[in-house]
């Protein structure tokens, strides 16, 4: 009806929900555990989930496809792994060795890759990637090559005399929930900072942005090495989750992951990558039981999306809220 | 054996592998001077080139048609994907072409798996082929010697077609100005159909040619879209001279360091990627701007 009052009660949702989106996302993220079949697959959710928020700072906000993240969920892994393992390190201070490396190498291979043009990026993340890939399963004597980091343990958590069961999935899903969490926050700040409205001026128009006195590259070096960061924190939690780390984390497929997720859930948007994890970590887990050619139902699902619904899941959904 | 021949020997091993690179980022520079499409699923085109090639060739015995049977159903393979696929996608800006072919390739692997099986065939050399032959500085597989001369002749052929034929001048226009090249009255759409076809050809050829020195798995073509992003990214796109010597420098690389160090084989192609993008971010050849 034409003169409608503005908002109506969908667009009235949709503003409350983005207002307060990191209630949101952790309200859902608590109730997960209980709407998956197991426990394993919510966590998987949680940790993927994570990684893709990471990954669509940088693909989602900033407008750059890397095809290399692999590179930061995988390293975040193994050192998190290494230190526990080889330097008896405890798990609260190898969390953040994590980070570390994996903000590290997201400096050194940022620093490449801006150097780069336009779509020459997505096949130099990919190349640099396969070379962070390639170094780690070399260096067999730390990071045990082919076979994975194995032993990456954690038994219980002592906070403060307050013993927590690490082995109970739901305990360890509920601490793992703290950092992400956290990400989170740390995240939707980022982007209503206005270092995240530069980000989004640089995606919509580079020539522009660098006009109004940004200083692009140095941008974009940023958002990767925090992309690279939140990633990292994936990765961290992911070795304490799976007590091995497998070298296929760090192959170009699971960046692949990554993009699938981001854009099947709805790029640039806050809960978006969220929902891609868990469409695709559904998908695989159902497919996997009914038949051997997952990849083949997850592909045709990805090119559908490609096709006919570029804003994803959450972004379609919060179009057709906005339309209201 | 002296150590000097040795280093020759595994030069021209380089050079060999470097042809296949040299095809397959021929190809890919193909479709994206013309499309701006980066071909993902390059190396999944590559991994059919090898199935059907394998197939026709232990079903006929004769390599030759496995050649001819490979061009032209990657070919005419490439010319449905553009056709049904990517053409919708133009106008939408380059990552979407790029996400969807990344989609592709894991659909055509496991399409393969399912007619093929997920074990891989057995490839052999063809009968005329195998063995060795002195070639001065000691013994070289006749094989590998076959394949350095028929990348040059493919390579010549396309450059033969692109610099000096009439369709060759519609594309190089094509690729510099689609705009008005369709002012002119061409057919553009046609243009670019035909060389994504073209582009997937080489790829399939590639596949062919590479599949008695590779196992013939469905998973052969994913370490292979890496190696040519490498290649491609050395040599600069939109040059066919530069996608050959950066596929032969690259190929040399990597054989060298494998006879050295061989823990480090694998990471060198990427060491040289890095230093190129260094020193000259646009490649070795590429020019300026041109990726914008």
């Amino acid at each position: 009806m034409e003169g409608a009052p503005s908002r109506t009660p969908y667009r009235l949702i949709a503003t409350q929900v983005s207002r307060h989106r990191v209630a949101a996302v952790i309200a859902f993220l608590v109730v997960l555990p209980w709407l998956t079949p197991s426990h394993a697959l919510a966590a998987n959710i949680l940790i993927f989930g994570l990684y893709a928020v990471g990954f669509n700072l940088l693909f989602g906000y900033t407008g750059l496809l890397s095809f290399g993240h692999a590179a930061f969920l995988g390293s975040g892994s193994y050192a998190t792994g290494v230190v526990m393992v080889h330097y008896g390190w405890p798990w609260w201070l190898a969390i953040p060795a994590g980070i570390t490396l994996a903000a590290l190498i997201g400096l050194c291979m940022g620093y490449l890759v801006i150097r780069s043009r336009g779509i020459y990026f997505a096949m130099v993340t990919l190349a640099l990637g396969q070379c962070v890939y390639f170094a780690f399963y070399k260096a067999e004597a730390i990071t045990g090559g082919e076979n994975g980091l194995r032993g990456v343990n954690v038994e219980t958590i002592d906070l403060l005399g307050w013993k927590l069961d690490f082995q109970d999935p739901i305990t360890k899903y509920f601490v793992m929930l703290v950092f992400v969490a956290a990400a989170l926050w740390f995240v939707s700040r980022l982007l209503a900072s206005p270092f995240g409205a530069v980000l989004e001026s640089v995606r919509e128009n580079e020539k522009r942005a660098a006009a109004c006195g940004y200083d692009v590259a140095r941008t974009k070096l940023l958002a990767f090495v925090i992309s690279a960061a939140i990633c990292g924190l994936a990765g961290a939690l992911r070795a304490l989750h799976l007590s091995i780390v497998p070298i296929d984390s760090l192959h170009y497929l699971t960046s692949g992951q990554v993009v699938m997720m981001s854009l099947l859930g709805g790029m640039g948007t806050f809960f978006g990558p969220f929902v891609g994890a868990a469409t695709i970590l559904w998908v695989e887990d159902v497919a996997t039981i009914l038949t051997k050619s997952w990849q083949l139902v997850v592909g045709v699902i990805f090119i559908i999306f490609v096709l006919f619904f570029p804003r994803g899941i959450w972004g379609s959904f919060l179009h057709w809220l906005g339309r209201r | 054996m002296t150590d000097l021949n040795l280093l020759l020997l595994q030069t021209v091993t380089g050079i060999a592998l470097g042809s296949v690179y040299a095809l397959l980022a021929i190809g890919l520079s193909l479709i994206f001077g013309m499309l701006t499409v980066v071909n993902f699923a390059h190396g999944a085109y590559f991994m059919v080139g090898a199935y059907i090639g394998v197939y026709v060739l232990s079903a006929t015995g004769s390599f030759f048609a496995s050649l001819l049977a490979v061009f032209f159903s990657t070919g005419l393979f490439g010319l449905l994907t553009e056709r049904v696929l990517v053409r919708p996608l133009y106008g939408r800006g380059p990552d979407y072409p790029l996400l969807l072919t990344f989609g592709l390739s894991y659909v055509i692997i496991d399409v393969i798996r399912i007619i093929f099986g997920v074990e891989g065939l057995q490839s052999s050399t063809p009968a005329a082929l195998q063995g060795s032959v002195n070639i001065g500085i000691g013994y070289f597989p006749i094989y590998r010697l076959f394949l350095i001369a028929a990348a040059a002749v493919i390579i010549t052929a396309l450059w033969l077609f692109i610099e000096k034929s009439r369709y060759g001048l519609i594309i190089r226009a094509g690729a510099r100005d689609p705009e008005i090249v369709r002012i002119l009255g061409i057919d553009v759409a046609k243009v670019w159909l035909l060389v994504f076809g073209l582009g997937t050809a080489i790829a399939g050829l590639s596949g062919v040619l590479a599949a008695p020195i590779r196992t013939v798995t469905p998973e052969m073509g994913i370490p292979v879209l890496v190696e040519s992003f490498v290649v491609t990214v050395v040599g600069g796109m939109g040059s066919i001279g530069g996608a050959v010597i950066a596929g032969l420098l690259v190929g040399v690389v990597y054989s060298l360091t494998a006879l050295y160090a061989p823990a480090l084989a694998e990471l060198s192609i990427f060491a040289l990627m890095a230093l190129v993008l260094v020193v000259r971010p646009q490649g070795l050849f590429g020019r300026e701007g041109l990726m914008e």
